[in-house]
């Protein structure tokens, strides 16, 4: 039970980790809120509906193309609302309002296509593309059924999501430290007014960032049907708080504290889940309230916030 | 004639009379009474963002709090209804006094962690394993009180009070202060403002305000479940409509609510999904357009607006 608790909670967690990264990296360089953050993860869930239900295939497929679509609908996005929001008095305020009018219009119009029904996607559909190339290189039968790790089953998307996110994160990780745009981007994170003076493009570094985690936070939604059984359009709230939980616990513009966040999340959450279920629900923010009082920096954080 | 009699006589009087008088000539009092309600907590908002600049994304937590203290109080207690109103109030100051360390973090990470703070509190209250003091998610019934005449008025008590207490800050020292932070805690405090103490009693002031307004929200409706009293639309409508008429000022909010709560009204609940739409396009051109509300169209010409 503990074992199967553990190796749950980091798989989870790794998943997790996938689900804070883009707020992590809209937040670390514009210093705004994305409240609709979990919106995109919403829609991102619907892009693996349509590719799993419209035209029949592996939704594996929807991670490139949600991260395409979201990546250029990002860019767009920026361009549109923030230059304009950082002209004002109190942007950091203001775009936790501004953001939360777009979730709402996100809501309203996936709504009104969609409906209010909870769907779901078949879980074995999840991954066939890699048995069906493992049935034609080697022979053998497809495998279905869980997959074991330590002794105990687990769900094979689970294992799928959580490989998935380690790539992703590995990603990040070379975008930020090894190419001149990362460079440029971490330089816009720690002072933007001396990345400014030192003729950066903030705008295009940022906008660049702010498309990168919307197509990440897309990403994160196509796996969301599988991790969370279901899928409604007012999913978005609850995914929002819950980044925040990850993103805060880790820390603000460190994508290895994301990382870190998300597994220490999704432990816990397993770990109570397991011994307390009725108080698990209670656990993102209890979280989130003890770790912004106690270390407002998170786990990896050097300090970054003034008084 | 000093400026606080001016705003007393010309904003809170006109204002109340109205609320006072219309139950008589318009049918639909439950409309009424959520206007009174909206009001008092534009106005508390007001006090917490508009004169300390801390944004209170999870206000409805004292809401939902001061709406359980009355439950509380009336099922386990049978005290009466004013007593239990009084209660809810002090539940909001408690559960202020309970969350004063947030005022340590700034920008951002507060509103973050009230609005944390405010699910901590609805997932405490609607835990099945508190079924026996709360009622868990299986919601409250509280029909010996039930008196919406009662309720009615005293909401208008209250928000009396709140607007009192705004027109205060509007033409005290202690306001001046207040916004002093707001503007540069460093400086304020060199000036000989005590910072914390500032902060800490217009925290509890709109966590007071708002704990009543649950109270007697929780009278008024008599029956509810733990998402009714702490849905999250409180927060974020009292935070629109205070911000959407502009915030440290006695009128702004009240403006907000009047014109943007009538819309919301006009609109209708027919369609949910096309009124959320509209809504939401109406708040980001709020703050793409007029981010210091409406009152900042007559502050740019020069006019003064209380």
């Amino acid at each position: 039970m503990l074992t199967y608790a553990l190796v749950a909670g980091v798989l989870f967690g790794l998943y997790f980790s996938l689900v804070g990264m883009g707020l992590n990296l809209v937040f670390g360089v514009m210093r705004i809120v994305n409240l609709a953050h979990g919106d995109v993860l919403m829609l991102g869930a619907f892009v693996a509906l349509g590719v799993a239900t419209l035209a029949g295939i592996d939704p594996l497929f929807a991670v490139p193309l949600a991260f395409v679509v979201f990546l250029l609908v990002g860019t767009l996005l920026y361009w549109v609302l923030v230059p304009r929001l950082q002209g004002s008095a109190n942007p950091e305020m203001l775009s936790i309002i501004l953001f939360f009018g777009l979730s709402q219009v996100v809501e309203a119009i996936t709504t009104i296509f969609a409906g209010t029904s909870e769907r779901s996607i078949q879980s074995r559909l999840l991954g066939t593309v890699f048995s069906t190339i493992k049935v034609q290189l080697f022979g053998g039968k497809p495998q279905t059924g869980p997959i074991r790790i330590l002794g105990q089953g687990f769900p094979a998307p689970w294992v799928i999501a959580a490989g998935t996110s380690l790539v992703a994160i590995g990603l990040v990780y070379v975008y930020l430290y090894r190419t001149r745009l990362g460079t440029l981007t971490r330089a816009v994170m720690s002072r933007r007014d001396e990345a400014l003076a030192s003729g950066i493009d903030v705008d295009r570094v940022s906008a660049a960032a702010f498309g990168i985690g919307l197509g990440l936070a897309a990403v994160a939604g196509v796996f969301a049907p599988f991790m969370f059984g279901s899928i409604t359009p007012a999913f978005g709230a609850d995914a929002t708080v819950t980044s925040f939980a990850i993103v805060v616990l880790g820390s603000l513009g460190n994508p290895l504290g994301t990382a870190l966040g998300g597994v220490v999340y999704g432990v816990c959450y397993m770990l109570v889940q397991t011994y307390l279920s009725s108080w698990a629900d209670l656990l993102p923010y209890v979280l989130l309230i003890l770790i912004l009082l106690l270390r407002p920096s998170g786990l990896l954080g050097r300090r970054v916030r003034v008084a | 004639m000093p400026n606080a009699v001016k705003h007393v006589l010309f904003i809170l009087v006109p204002l109340i009379a109205v609320f006072a008088v219309l139950p008589g000539l318009y049918q639909n009092h439950l409309l009424l009474f959520n206007f009174v309600t909206f009001l008092i907590l534009a106005q508390g908002v007001n006090i917490i963002y508009g004169f300390t600049g801390y944004l209170p994304f999870g206000y409805v937590g004292f809401f939902g709090a001061g709406a359980y203290g009355f439950a509380v109080l009336v099922m386990h207690y049978q005290s009466p209804a004013l007593v239990a109103v009084l209660a809810a109030g002090l539940v909001g100051v408690l559960l202020g006094l309970l969350l004063t360390p947030l005022l340590r973090l700034s920008g951002a990470y507060f509103a973050i962690a009230n609005l944390a703070a405010s699910l901590a509190v609805l997932h405490l209250v609607a835990n099945p394993a508190l079924e026996g003091i709360t009622k868990g998610p299986y919601g409250v019934s509280l029909t010996g009180t039930f008196n919406p005449s009662h309720a009615y008025y005293a909401a208008l008590v209250v928000l009396t009070l709140t607007v009192s207490g705004v027109v205060f800050l509007k033409n005290s020292s202690f306001g001046l202060a207040l916004q002093a932070v707001r503007e540069d805690a460093v400086s304020a405090s060199m000036a000989g403002v005590n910072v914390v103490r500032m902060r800490i009693a217009a925290w509890l002031a709109s966590a007071l305000v708002a704990g009543l307004a649950g109270g007697i929200y929780a009278w008024y409706v008599s029956v509810f479940y733990p998402d009714n009293v702490f849905s999250g639309e409180f927060s974020i409508f009292a935070i629109v409509f205070a911000l959407f008429g502009g915030v440290a000022t006695i009128s702004g909010p009240i403006i907000g609510v009047l014109i943007l709560y009538g819309v919301y009204n006009l609109i209708g609940f027919t369609t949910p999904q096309y009124f959320q739409l509209i809504y939401g396009l109406l708040i980001m051109g709020l703050v793409l357009f007029l981010p210091a509300g409406l009152v900042s169209l007559a502050t740019r010409r020069g006019w003064h607006v209380p």
